[in-house]
Protein backbone atom coordinates (compact mmCIF):
# COMPACT_ATOMS: atom_id res chain seq x y z
CA UNK A 1 0.00 0.00 0.00
CA UNK A 2 2.64 2.33 0.77
CA UNK A 3 4.63 1.85 -2.27
CA UNK A 4 1.36 2.48 -4.18
CA UNK A 5 0.89 5.11 -2.98
CA UNK A 6 4.61 6.38 -3.46
CA UNK A 7 4.17 5.65 -6.64
CA UNK A 8 0.90 7.80 -6.97
CA UNK A 9 2.40 10.75 -5.50
CA UNK A 10 5.29 10.37 -7.41
CA UNK A 11 3.29 10.64 -10.85
CA UNK A 12 1.29 13.58 -9.54
CA UNK A 13 3.72 15.52 -8.82
CA UNK A 14 5.04 15.09 -12.31
CA UNK A 15 1.82 15.76 -13.18
CA UNK A 16 1.90 18.84 -11.60
CA UNK A 17 5.19 20.37 -13.66
CA UNK A 18 3.31 19.07 -17.07
CA UNK A 19 0.44 21.29 -15.56
CA UNK A 20 2.72 24.51 -15.11
CA UNK A 21 3.42 24.09 -19.09
CA UNK A 22 0.42 23.00 -20.06
CA UNK A 23 -1.20 26.12 -18.25
CA UNK A 24 1.13 28.51 -20.60
CA UNK A 25 -1.09 27.03 -23.55
CA UNK A 26 -4.15 27.46 -21.97
CA UNK A 27 -3.73 30.99 -21.22
CA UNK A 28 -2.67 32.04 -24.83
CA UNK A 29 -5.19 29.82 -26.42
CA UNK A 30 -7.78 31.55 -24.36
CA UNK A 31 -7.01 34.95 -25.72
CA UNK A 32 -6.32 34.50 -29.06
CA UNK A 33 -7.52 30.98 -29.80
CA UNK A 34 -3.99 30.11 -30.91
CA UNK A 35 -2.09 27.39 -29.94
CA UNK A 36 0.97 29.08 -29.06
CA UNK A 37 4.04 26.78 -30.29
CA UNK A 38 6.66 28.46 -28.60
CA UNK A 39 5.76 27.80 -24.79
CA UNK A 40 8.35 25.12 -24.83
CA UNK A 41 10.89 27.91 -26.37
CA UNK A 42 9.81 30.36 -23.79
CA UNK A 43 10.55 28.34 -20.92
CA UNK A 44 14.02 27.48 -21.30
CA UNK A 45 14.42 31.19 -22.72
CA UNK A 46 12.89 32.71 -19.24
CA UNK A 47 14.82 29.80 -17.27
CA UNK A 48 18.00 30.44 -18.78
CA UNK A 49 17.47 34.13 -18.83
CA UNK A 50 17.49 33.67 -14.80
CA UNK A 51 20.20 31.52 -14.52
CA UNK A 52 22.74 33.31 -16.42
CA UNK A 53 21.93 36.70 -14.61
CA UNK A 54 22.32 34.53 -11.53
CA UNK A 55 25.90 34.47 -12.05
CA UNK A 56 26.57 37.58 -13.46
CA UNK A 57 24.91 38.78 -10.28
CA UNK A 58 26.63 36.24 -7.71
CA UNK A 59 28.49 39.49 -6.22
CA UNK A 60 25.59 40.99 -4.82
CA UNK A 61 23.71 40.70 -1.82
CA UNK A 62 20.11 37.85 -3.37
CA UNK A 63 21.07 36.92 -6.97
CA UNK A 64 18.17 34.81 -6.97
CA UNK A 65 16.00 38.03 -6.24
CA UNK A 66 17.29 40.56 -8.60
CA UNK A 67 17.79 37.89 -11.29
CA UNK A 68 14.05 37.52 -10.92
CA UNK A 69 13.07 40.98 -11.20
CA UNK A 70 15.02 41.42 -14.00
CA UNK A 71 13.95 37.77 -15.56
CA UNK A 72 10.23 39.15 -15.02
CA UNK A 73 10.90 42.68 -17.22
CA UNK A 74 12.30 41.01 -19.94
CA UNK A 75 9.22 38.58 -20.58
CA UNK A 76 7.53 41.80 -20.09
CA UNK A 77 9.51 43.32 -23.01
CA UNK A 78 9.51 39.83 -24.60
CA UNK A 79 5.53 39.87 -24.84
CA UNK A 80 5.50 43.64 -26.04
CA UNK A 81 8.04 42.28 -28.96
CA UNK A 82 6.18 39.16 -29.48
CA UNK A 83 3.21 41.77 -29.91
CA UNK A 84 4.18 44.24 -31.90
CA UNK A 85 6.41 42.86 -34.29
CA UNK A 86 4.35 39.07 -34.93
CA UNK A 87 0.54 39.36 -33.88
CA UNK A 88 -0.19 43.12 -34.55
CA UNK A 89 0.71 42.47 -38.03
CA UNK A 90 -1.53 39.10 -38.15
CA UNK A 91 -4.86 40.99 -36.56
CA UNK A 92 -7.89 38.87 -38.40
CA UNK A 93 -6.16 36.49 -39.82
CA UNK A 94 -6.89 33.21 -39.85
CA UNK A 95 -5.83 31.00 -36.40
CA UNK A 96 -3.50 29.25 -38.91
CA UNK A 97 -0.91 31.69 -39.41
CA UNK A 98 -1.01 32.67 -35.99
CA UNK A 99 0.37 29.29 -35.37
CA UNK A 100 2.53 29.33 -37.90
CA UNK A 101 3.82 32.69 -36.98
CA UNK A 102 4.46 31.25 -33.07
CA UNK A 103 6.14 28.61 -34.71
CA UNK A 104 9.09 31.22 -35.93
CA UNK A 105 8.90 32.61 -32.58
CA UNK A 106 9.87 29.58 -31.14
CA UNK A 107 13.21 28.87 -33.22
CA UNK A 108 14.24 32.70 -33.05
CA UNK A 109 13.91 32.28 -28.90
CA UNK A 110 15.74 28.90 -28.79
CA UNK A 111 18.68 30.38 -31.13
CA UNK A 112 18.28 34.00 -29.81
CA UNK A 113 18.50 32.45 -26.22
CA UNK A 114 21.16 30.36 -26.80
CA UNK A 115 23.10 32.63 -28.49
CA UNK A 116 23.07 35.51 -25.99
CA UNK A 117 23.00 32.98 -22.94
CA UNK A 118 24.95 30.37 -24.11
CA UNK A 119 23.84 26.21 -25.00
CA UNK A 120 25.62 24.26 -21.87
CA UNK A 121 23.74 22.93 -19.18
CA UNK A 122 23.52 25.39 -16.21
CA UNK A 123 22.42 23.78 -12.80
CA UNK A 124 19.72 26.15 -11.54
CA UNK A 125 19.70 26.32 -7.31
CA UNK A 126 17.26 29.04 -6.06
CA UNK A 127 17.16 27.53 -2.28
CA UNK A 128 14.35 24.44 -2.90
CA UNK A 129 14.74 22.27 -0.88
CA UNK A 130 15.96 18.98 -2.28
CA UNK A 131 15.72 16.26 0.42
CA UNK A 132 12.96 13.73 0.55
CA UNK A 133 10.54 13.82 3.95
CA UNK A 134 8.47 10.96 5.13
CA UNK A 135 4.74 11.50 5.08
CA UNK A 136 2.14 9.20 6.93
CA UNK A 137 4.07 7.73 8.78
CA UNK A 138 1.29 6.76 11.07
CA UNK A 139 -0.95 5.60 7.99
CA UNK A 140 1.13 3.37 6.40
CA UNK A 141 4.16 0.84 7.74
CA UNK A 142 7.25 2.66 6.70
CA UNK A 143 5.68 6.00 5.66
CA UNK A 144 5.45 7.65 2.41
CA UNK A 145 8.74 9.26 0.68
CA UNK A 146 8.10 12.32 -1.08
CA UNK A 147 10.79 14.72 -2.40
CA UNK A 148 9.82 18.13 -1.03
CA UNK A 149 11.04 19.92 -3.92
CA UNK A 150 8.13 18.32 -5.55
CA UNK A 151 6.22 19.26 -2.64
CA UNK A 152 7.05 23.36 -3.11
CA UNK A 153 6.69 22.78 -6.75
CA UNK A 154 2.97 21.55 -6.45
CA UNK A 155 2.34 24.57 -3.64
CA UNK A 156 3.69 26.86 -6.74
CA UNK A 157 1.42 25.53 -9.13
CA UNK A 158 -1.40 25.81 -6.85
CA UNK A 159 -1.22 28.89 -6.14
CA UNK A 160 -0.73 30.37 -9.50
CA UNK A 161 -3.31 28.44 -10.97
CA UNK A 162 -5.98 29.71 -8.26
CA UNK A 163 -4.84 33.35 -8.88
CA UNK A 164 -5.05 32.34 -12.30
CA UNK A 165 -8.65 31.28 -11.76
CA UNK A 166 -9.53 34.38 -9.91
CA UNK A 167 -7.99 36.35 -12.56
CA UNK A 168 -9.71 34.97 -15.55
CA UNK A 169 -13.26 33.86 -14.04
CA UNK A 170 -13.68 37.38 -11.61
CA UNK A 171 -12.24 39.84 -13.48
CA UNK A 172 -13.67 41.67 -16.69
CA UNK A 173 -10.70 41.38 -18.42
CA UNK A 174 -11.07 37.44 -18.27
CA UNK A 175 -14.43 38.16 -20.61
CA UNK A 176 -12.65 40.95 -22.80
CA UNK A 177 -10.14 37.81 -23.23
CA UNK A 178 -12.85 35.17 -23.93
CA UNK A 179 -14.21 38.00 -26.34
CA UNK A 180 -10.63 38.47 -28.23
CA UNK A 181 -10.44 34.96 -28.39
CA UNK A 182 -13.96 34.37 -30.09
CA UNK A 183 -13.77 37.51 -32.42
CA UNK A 184 -11.09 40.01 -33.33
CA UNK A 185 -13.54 42.32 -35.23
CA UNK A 186 -16.06 42.24 -32.68
CA UNK A 187 -13.72 42.48 -30.15
CA UNK A 188 -12.10 45.92 -31.69
CA UNK A 189 -15.77 46.94 -32.48
CA UNK A 190 -17.08 47.17 -28.91
CA UNK A 191 -14.00 48.77 -27.66
CA UNK A 192 -11.46 46.05 -26.43
CA UNK A 193 -7.95 47.36 -27.37
CA UNK A 194 -7.01 43.74 -28.97
CA UNK A 195 -2.98 45.03 -28.61
CA UNK A 196 -3.13 45.47 -24.96
CA UNK A 197 -4.91 42.73 -24.50
CA UNK A 198 -1.97 40.30 -26.11
CA UNK A 199 0.50 42.10 -24.65
CA UNK A 200 -1.13 41.43 -20.81
CA UNK A 201 -1.68 37.67 -21.56
CA UNK A 202 1.36 36.70 -23.25
CA UNK A 203 3.12 38.32 -20.09
CA UNK A 204 1.16 36.26 -18.59
CA UNK A 205 2.09 33.45 -20.05
CA UNK A 206 5.65 34.69 -20.03
CA UNK A 207 5.47 34.19 -16.09
CA UNK A 208 3.71 31.31 -16.02
CA UNK A 209 7.39 29.84 -18.49
CA UNK A 210 9.23 31.30 -15.96
CA UNK A 211 7.55 29.89 -13.15
CA UNK A 212 7.47 26.34 -15.22
CA UNK A 213 10.98 27.09 -15.77
CA UNK A 214 12.50 27.98 -12.04
CA UNK A 215 10.65 24.51 -11.33
CA UNK A 216 12.04 22.52 -13.95
CA UNK A 217 15.07 24.14 -14.20
CA UNK A 218 16.00 23.44 -10.58
CA UNK A 219 15.20 19.87 -10.93
CA UNK A 220 16.94 18.43 -14.26
CA UNK A 221 19.10 21.39 -14.88
CA UNK A 222 18.49 24.29 -17.49
CA UNK A 223 19.17 22.71 -20.56
CA UNK A 224 18.12 22.90 -24.66
CA UNK A 225 16.02 19.81 -23.81
CA UNK A 226 13.61 22.10 -21.28
CA UNK A 227 12.15 23.60 -24.58
CA UNK A 228 10.80 19.99 -25.20
CA UNK A 229 8.40 19.31 -21.69
CA UNK A 230 6.27 21.52 -24.36
CA UNK A 231 6.11 18.17 -25.94
CA UNK A 232 4.56 16.37 -22.31
CA UNK A 233 1.98 19.42 -22.16
CA UNK A 234 0.66 18.31 -25.44
CA UNK A 235 -1.42 15.53 -24.28
CA UNK A 236 -2.24 16.45 -21.05
CA UNK A 237 -4.29 19.77 -23.21
CA UNK A 238 -5.59 17.52 -25.35
CA UNK A 239 -7.07 15.33 -21.95
CA UNK A 240 -7.76 18.51 -20.29
CA UNK A 241 -9.31 20.73 -22.65
CA UNK A 242 -7.14 23.78 -24.50
CA UNK A 243 -9.47 26.17 -23.10
CA UNK A 244 -9.66 25.32 -19.56
CA UNK A 245 -7.02 26.35 -16.85
CA UNK A 246 -8.60 23.65 -14.65
CA UNK A 247 -8.42 21.35 -17.79
CA UNK A 248 -4.33 21.67 -17.62
CA UNK A 249 -4.18 20.95 -14.17
CA UNK A 250 -6.54 17.98 -13.60
CA UNK A 251 -5.15 16.79 -17.10
CA UNK A 252 -1.44 17.06 -15.93
CA UNK A 253 -2.20 15.30 -12.65
CA UNK A 254 -4.11 12.33 -14.82
CA UNK A 255 -1.46 12.06 -17.13
CA UNK A 256 1.50 12.48 -14.86
CA UNK A 257 -0.35 9.36 -12.22
CA UNK A 258 -1.29 7.61 -15.33
CA UNK A 259 2.46 7.21 -16.65
CA UNK A 260 3.85 6.10 -13.36
CA UNK A 261 1.57 3.98 -12.25
CA UNK A 262 1.37 2.10 -15.80
CA UNK A 263 5.15 1.68 -15.76
CA UNK A 264 5.56 0.45 -12.64
CA UNK A 265 2.43 -1.76 -12.83
CA UNK A 266 1.98 -2.91 -16.30
CA UNK A 267 5.48 -1.84 -17.22
CA UNK A 268 6.85 -5.55 -16.48
CA UNK A 269 4.28 -7.21 -18.26
CA UNK A 270 5.38 -5.91 -21.76
CA UNK A 271 9.02 -4.87 -20.77
CA UNK A 272 8.65 -1.69 -19.49
CA UNK A 273 9.05 1.70 -21.19
CA UNK A 274 5.24 2.73 -20.95
CA UNK A 275 6.09 5.68 -19.31
CA UNK A 276 7.58 7.69 -22.69
CA UNK A 277 4.53 6.71 -24.63
CA UNK A 278 1.13 6.49 -21.75
CA UNK A 279 0.61 10.23 -22.50
CA UNK A 280 0.21 10.01 -25.98
CA UNK A 281 -1.72 7.00 -26.47
CA UNK A 282 -4.31 8.77 -23.62
CA UNK A 283 -4.40 11.77 -25.86
CA UNK A 284 -5.33 9.91 -29.37
CA UNK A 285 -8.09 7.54 -27.09
CA UNK A 286 -9.28 11.23 -25.83
CA UNK A 287 -9.51 12.78 -29.42
CA UNK A 288 -11.15 9.91 -30.63
CA UNK A 289 -13.97 9.70 -27.97
CA UNK A 290 -14.35 12.93 -26.42
CA UNK A 291 -12.07 16.07 -28.72
CA UNK A 292 -12.76 18.68 -26.88
CA UNK A 293 -11.34 17.24 -24.03
CA UNK A 294 -12.73 16.71 -20.43
CA UNK A 295 -13.09 20.43 -19.05
CA UNK A 296 -12.93 22.18 -23.02
CA UNK A 297 -15.64 24.06 -24.49
CA UNK A 298 -18.08 22.21 -26.91
CA UNK A 299 -18.22 23.90 -30.21
CA UNK A 300 -21.26 24.20 -31.32
CA UNK A 301 -21.52 25.29 -34.90
CA UNK A 302 -24.90 26.12 -36.61
CA UNK A 303 -24.82 25.21 -40.74
CA UNK B 1 -43.60 58.76 -34.85
CA UNK B 2 -40.67 61.18 -37.02
CA UNK B 3 -42.51 64.59 -35.48
CA UNK B 4 -41.24 63.77 -32.66
CA UNK B 5 -37.42 63.39 -33.66
CA UNK B 6 -35.21 66.64 -34.26
CA UNK B 7 -32.92 65.88 -36.29
CA UNK B 8 -29.68 67.93 -36.02
CA UNK B 9 -26.63 69.01 -37.65
CA UNK B 10 -23.79 67.02 -39.35
CA UNK B 11 -22.63 64.45 -36.87
CA UNK B 12 -20.71 62.51 -39.35
CA UNK B 13 -19.06 63.98 -42.95
CA UNK B 14 -17.66 61.67 -45.64
CA UNK B 15 -15.32 64.05 -48.44
CA UNK B 16 -13.97 62.09 -51.27
CA UNK B 17 -13.61 58.83 -49.62
CA UNK B 18 -11.38 56.25 -52.04
CA UNK B 19 -10.78 52.85 -50.93
CA UNK B 20 -8.53 50.63 -52.94
CA UNK B 21 -7.69 46.79 -52.35
CA UNK B 22 -4.82 45.84 -54.60
CA UNK B 23 -6.08 47.32 -58.22
CA UNK B 24 -9.52 46.91 -56.92
CA UNK B 25 -11.25 50.25 -56.16
CA UNK B 26 -14.14 49.49 -53.65
CA UNK B 27 -15.13 53.00 -53.28
CA UNK B 28 -14.41 55.88 -55.76
CA UNK B 29 -14.43 59.43 -54.46
CA UNK B 30 -18.00 59.18 -52.18
CA UNK B 31 -18.93 61.64 -50.32
CA UNK B 32 -22.07 62.33 -48.14
CA UNK B 33 -23.33 63.26 -44.92
CA UNK B 34 -25.11 62.08 -41.33
CA UNK B 35 -27.02 63.97 -39.66
CA UNK B 36 -27.47 63.55 -35.86
CA UNK B 37 -30.87 61.54 -34.81
CA UNK B 38 -31.45 60.63 -38.10
CA UNK B 39 -31.79 56.77 -39.97
CA UNK B 40 -29.29 57.05 -42.95
CA UNK B 41 -29.51 53.98 -45.65
CA UNK B 42 -27.25 53.24 -47.93
CA UNK B 43 -27.79 50.41 -50.37
CA UNK B 44 -26.85 49.52 -53.77
CA UNK B 45 -26.64 46.30 -55.50
CA UNK B 46 -23.75 43.63 -54.05
CA UNK B 47 -20.83 44.53 -54.62
CA UNK B 48 -20.72 48.28 -54.65
CA UNK B 49 -19.04 48.93 -52.04
CA UNK B 50 -21.62 49.55 -48.58
CA UNK B 51 -19.65 47.42 -45.90
CA UNK B 52 -16.50 48.73 -47.35
CA UNK B 53 -18.15 52.29 -46.38
CA UNK B 54 -19.07 50.93 -42.85
CA UNK B 55 -15.64 49.97 -42.20
CA UNK B 56 -14.06 52.98 -43.18
CA UNK B 57 -16.65 55.26 -41.12
CA UNK B 58 -15.44 52.39 -37.86
CA UNK B 59 -12.08 52.24 -38.90
CA UNK B 60 -11.46 48.86 -40.17
CA UNK B 61 -10.26 50.32 -43.19
CA UNK B 62 -8.31 53.17 -43.84
CA UNK B 63 -9.40 55.50 -46.98
CA UNK B 64 -6.55 55.68 -49.84
CA UNK B 65 -7.93 58.97 -50.19
CA UNK B 66 -10.50 61.35 -48.36
CA UNK B 67 -11.30 62.56 -44.87
CA UNK B 68 -13.82 61.38 -42.36
CA UNK B 69 -15.33 63.82 -40.23
CA UNK B 70 -16.86 63.09 -36.75
CA UNK B 71 -18.59 65.44 -34.47
CA UNK B 72 -16.15 68.29 -36.08
CA UNK B 73 -12.94 66.84 -35.64
CA UNK B 74 -11.11 66.15 -39.26
CA UNK B 75 -9.37 62.48 -38.24
CA UNK B 76 -6.51 60.70 -39.66
CA UNK B 77 -6.12 57.07 -38.87
CA UNK B 78 -8.25 55.60 -36.13
CA UNK B 79 -8.30 52.15 -35.45
CA UNK B 80 -11.75 50.51 -34.54
CA UNK B 81 -11.62 50.79 -30.88
CA UNK B 82 -11.08 54.11 -30.90
CA UNK B 83 -14.07 54.68 -33.13
CA UNK B 84 -16.05 52.83 -30.31
CA UNK B 85 -14.63 55.17 -28.07
CA UNK B 86 -16.21 58.14 -29.85
CA UNK B 87 -19.31 56.34 -29.73
CA UNK B 88 -19.77 55.07 -32.77
CA UNK B 89 -20.79 51.23 -32.37
CA UNK B 90 -21.76 48.82 -35.36
CA UNK B 91 -22.96 45.07 -36.18
CA UNK B 92 -21.64 42.91 -38.94
CA UNK B 93 -22.83 41.48 -41.78
CA UNK B 94 -21.95 37.91 -40.95
CA UNK B 95 -23.11 37.66 -37.39
CA UNK B 96 -19.83 38.33 -35.29
CA UNK B 97 -20.96 37.50 -31.85
CA UNK B 98 -18.86 35.82 -29.17
CA UNK B 99 -20.03 32.21 -29.60
CA UNK B 100 -19.07 30.36 -26.63
CA UNK B 101 -20.06 32.96 -24.09
CA UNK B 102 -23.91 33.70 -22.84
CA UNK B 103 -26.56 36.72 -24.59
CA UNK B 104 -26.03 38.14 -20.91
CA UNK B 105 -22.11 38.21 -21.25
CA UNK B 106 -22.28 39.52 -25.03
CA UNK B 107 -24.27 42.48 -24.66
CA UNK B 108 -21.62 42.82 -21.34
CA UNK B 109 -18.82 43.18 -23.15
CA UNK B 110 -20.54 45.97 -25.25
CA UNK B 111 -20.54 47.94 -22.20
CA UNK B 112 -16.30 47.46 -21.80
CA UNK B 113 -16.05 51.00 -22.47
CA UNK B 114 -18.45 52.20 -19.98
CA UNK B 115 -17.01 50.91 -17.19
CA UNK B 116 -14.42 53.34 -15.47
CA UNK B 117 -12.18 50.87 -13.43
CA UNK B 118 -9.44 50.13 -15.93
CA UNK B 119 -8.29 47.15 -17.41
CA UNK B 120 -4.91 46.70 -15.23
CA UNK B 121 -6.22 47.95 -11.69
CA UNK B 122 -9.27 45.39 -11.94
CA UNK B 123 -7.40 43.19 -10.46
CA UNK B 124 -6.45 46.01 -7.27
CA UNK B 125 -10.27 47.50 -7.07
CA UNK B 126 -11.62 44.34 -6.92
CA UNK B 127 -14.38 45.78 -4.44
CA UNK B 128 -14.94 49.04 -6.88
CA UNK B 129 -15.24 46.74 -10.02
CA UNK B 130 -17.65 44.55 -8.78
CA UNK B 131 -19.87 47.35 -7.25
CA UNK B 132 -19.61 48.87 -11.11
CA UNK B 133 -20.45 45.11 -12.43
CA UNK B 134 -24.09 45.63 -10.92
CA UNK B 135 -24.84 48.92 -12.19
CA UNK B 136 -24.33 47.44 -15.21
CA UNK B 137 -25.75 44.35 -15.00
CA UNK B 138 -28.75 47.00 -14.31
CA UNK B 139 -28.32 49.23 -17.90
CA UNK B 140 -27.88 45.77 -19.73
CA UNK B 141 -31.11 44.27 -18.45
CA UNK B 142 -33.05 47.50 -19.41
CA UNK B 143 -31.67 46.84 -22.83
CA UNK B 144 -32.62 42.81 -22.82
CA UNK B 145 -36.00 44.31 -21.74
CA UNK B 146 -36.30 46.54 -24.59
CA UNK B 147 -35.26 44.07 -27.60
CA UNK B 148 -37.13 41.83 -25.52
CA UNK B 149 -35.02 38.74 -24.94
CA UNK B 150 -35.18 38.01 -21.20
CA UNK B 151 -35.92 34.36 -22.61
CA UNK B 152 -32.37 33.66 -23.71
CA UNK B 153 -30.02 35.25 -21.13
CA UNK B 154 -28.54 33.17 -20.12
CA UNK B 155 -28.17 30.36 -23.78
CA UNK B 156 -24.91 30.36 -25.47
CA UNK B 157 -25.19 32.68 -28.33
CA UNK B 158 -24.14 29.62 -30.89
CA UNK B 159 -27.22 27.46 -30.17
CA UNK B 160 -29.53 30.92 -31.23
CA UNK B 161 -31.40 30.81 -34.54
CA UNK B 162 -30.36 33.12 -36.49
CA UNK B 163 -32.59 36.06 -36.10
CA UNK B 164 -32.53 36.07 -32.38
CA UNK B 165 -28.17 36.24 -32.86
CA UNK B 166 -28.99 39.14 -35.17
CA UNK B 167 -31.49 41.08 -32.24
CA UNK B 168 -28.31 40.13 -29.94
CA UNK B 169 -25.96 41.53 -31.77
CA UNK B 170 -28.09 44.78 -31.64
CA UNK B 171 -27.85 44.67 -27.77
CA UNK B 172 -24.30 44.25 -27.62
CA UNK B 173 -24.03 47.61 -29.74
CA UNK B 174 -26.34 49.41 -27.49
CA UNK B 175 -24.65 48.34 -24.21
CA UNK B 176 -22.24 50.83 -25.33
CA UNK B 177 -24.92 53.66 -25.54
CA UNK B 178 -23.36 54.80 -28.72
CA UNK B 179 -24.42 57.93 -30.50
CA UNK B 180 -23.65 56.59 -33.95
CA UNK B 181 -24.74 52.97 -34.88
CA UNK B 182 -23.74 51.35 -37.83
CA UNK B 183 -25.97 48.65 -38.83
CA UNK B 184 -25.04 46.34 -41.49
CA UNK B 185 -27.89 44.28 -43.08
CA UNK B 186 -29.54 43.72 -40.01
CA UNK B 187 -32.26 42.01 -41.56
CA UNK B 188 -30.33 40.21 -43.78
CA UNK B 189 -31.52 36.14 -44.00
CA UNK B 190 -34.83 36.83 -41.40
CA UNK B 191 -38.65 35.78 -42.20
CA UNK B 192 -40.99 39.02 -42.51
CA UNK B 193 -42.31 38.30 -38.86
CA UNK B 194 -38.74 38.53 -37.53
CA UNK B 195 -38.01 41.53 -40.17
CA UNK B 196 -40.77 43.83 -38.82
CA UNK B 197 -39.33 43.10 -35.42
CA UNK B 198 -36.13 44.38 -36.16
CA UNK B 199 -37.99 47.67 -38.05
CA UNK B 200 -39.63 48.46 -34.94
CA UNK B 201 -36.56 48.05 -32.76
CA UNK B 202 -34.42 50.29 -35.24
CA UNK B 203 -37.12 52.94 -35.16
CA UNK B 204 -37.50 52.33 -31.28
CA UNK B 205 -34.33 52.89 -31.05
CA UNK B 206 -34.06 56.01 -32.70
CA UNK B 207 -36.28 57.45 -31.09
CA UNK B 208 -36.23 56.48 -27.17
CA UNK B 209 -32.61 56.90 -27.35
CA UNK B 210 -32.16 59.39 -30.16
CA UNK B 211 -29.00 57.50 -31.76
CA UNK B 212 -28.38 58.22 -34.73
CA UNK B 213 -27.93 55.40 -37.41
CA UNK B 214 -26.47 54.52 -40.49
CA UNK B 215 -27.97 51.26 -41.76
CA UNK B 216 -27.36 49.16 -44.89
CA UNK B 217 -30.05 46.65 -46.46
CA UNK B 218 -30.96 45.19 -49.53
CA UNK B 219 -35.06 44.87 -48.65
CA UNK B 220 -36.20 48.01 -50.76
CA UNK B 221 -39.70 48.11 -48.66
CA UNK B 222 -37.44 48.42 -45.20
CA UNK B 223 -34.93 50.98 -46.71
CA UNK B 224 -37.94 53.05 -47.78
CA UNK B 225 -40.15 52.94 -44.83
CA UNK B 226 -37.41 53.13 -42.14
CA UNK B 227 -34.83 56.07 -43.30
CA UNK B 228 -35.03 59.84 -43.73
CA UNK B 229 -32.37 59.83 -46.54
CA UNK B 230 -31.10 57.02 -48.57
CA UNK B 231 -27.47 57.23 -50.16
CA UNK B 232 -27.04 54.98 -53.52
CA UNK B 233 -23.86 53.24 -54.16
CA UNK B 234 -22.63 51.68 -57.44
CA UNK B 235 -19.47 50.26 -58.32
CA UNK B 236 -17.82 52.09 -55.18
CA UNK B 237 -19.71 55.14 -56.94
CA UNK B 238 -22.29 57.74 -55.10
CA UNK B 239 -24.83 57.19 -58.10
CA UNK B 240 -27.79 58.60 -55.61
CA UNK B 241 -28.45 60.38 -52.20
CA UNK B 242 -31.44 61.71 -51.07
CA UNK B 243 -35.15 61.28 -49.56
CA UNK B 244 -36.62 57.57 -50.37
CA UNK B 245 -38.80 59.30 -52.59
CA UNK B 246 -36.59 60.92 -54.73
CA UNK B 247 -34.21 58.33 -54.82
CA UNK B 248 -36.90 55.56 -55.88
CA UNK B 249 -37.55 58.14 -59.13
CA UNK B 250 -34.09 58.37 -60.09
CA UNK B 251 -33.38 56.85 -63.45
CA UNK B 252 -29.93 56.80 -62.36
CA UNK B 253 -30.55 54.31 -59.52
CA UNK B 254 -33.09 52.94 -61.58
CA UNK B 255 -30.85 51.71 -63.83
CA UNK B 256 -28.26 50.08 -61.55
CA UNK B 257 -31.14 48.27 -60.46
CA UNK B 258 -32.60 46.91 -62.86
CA UNK B 259 -30.31 47.29 -65.91
CA UNK B 260 -29.89 49.38 -68.87
CA UNK B 261 -31.08 48.87 -71.79
CA UNK B 262 -28.59 48.45 -74.74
Amino acid sequence: MGFFIEVLLGGLMAGVLYSLVALGFVLIFKASGVFNFAQGAMVLFAALTLVRLMELLKSTFSPFLLALVLTVGVMIALAWLIERLVLRPLVNQPGISLFMATLGISYVLDGFGQAVWGSDVYMLDVGIPKRPIVLFESLVPGGVLVPSEDLVAAAIAGVLVAGLGLFFQKTRIGRALRAVADDHQAAQSVGIPLNYIWVIVWTVAGLVALVAGIVWGSKLGVQFSLGLVALKALPVLILGGFESILGAVVGGLIIGAGEKLSEVYLGPLVGGGIENWFAYVVALLFLLIRPEGLFGERHIDRV
Amino acid sequence: MTSQRRIGDVLLQLDGISLSFGGVRALDNVSFDVRSHEIRAVIGPNGAGKSSLLNVINGVYHPTQGTVTYKGTTRPQMRPHEAARQGIARTFQNIALFKGMTVLDNIMTGRTLKMQAGFLFQCVYFGKARGEELEHREKVEHIIDFLQIEHIRKTPVGRLAYGLQKRVELARALAAEPELLLLDEPMAGMNVEEKEDMCRFILDVNDEYGTTIVLIEHDMSVVMDLSDRVVVLDYGRKIGDGKPDEVRADQAVIDAYLGVQH
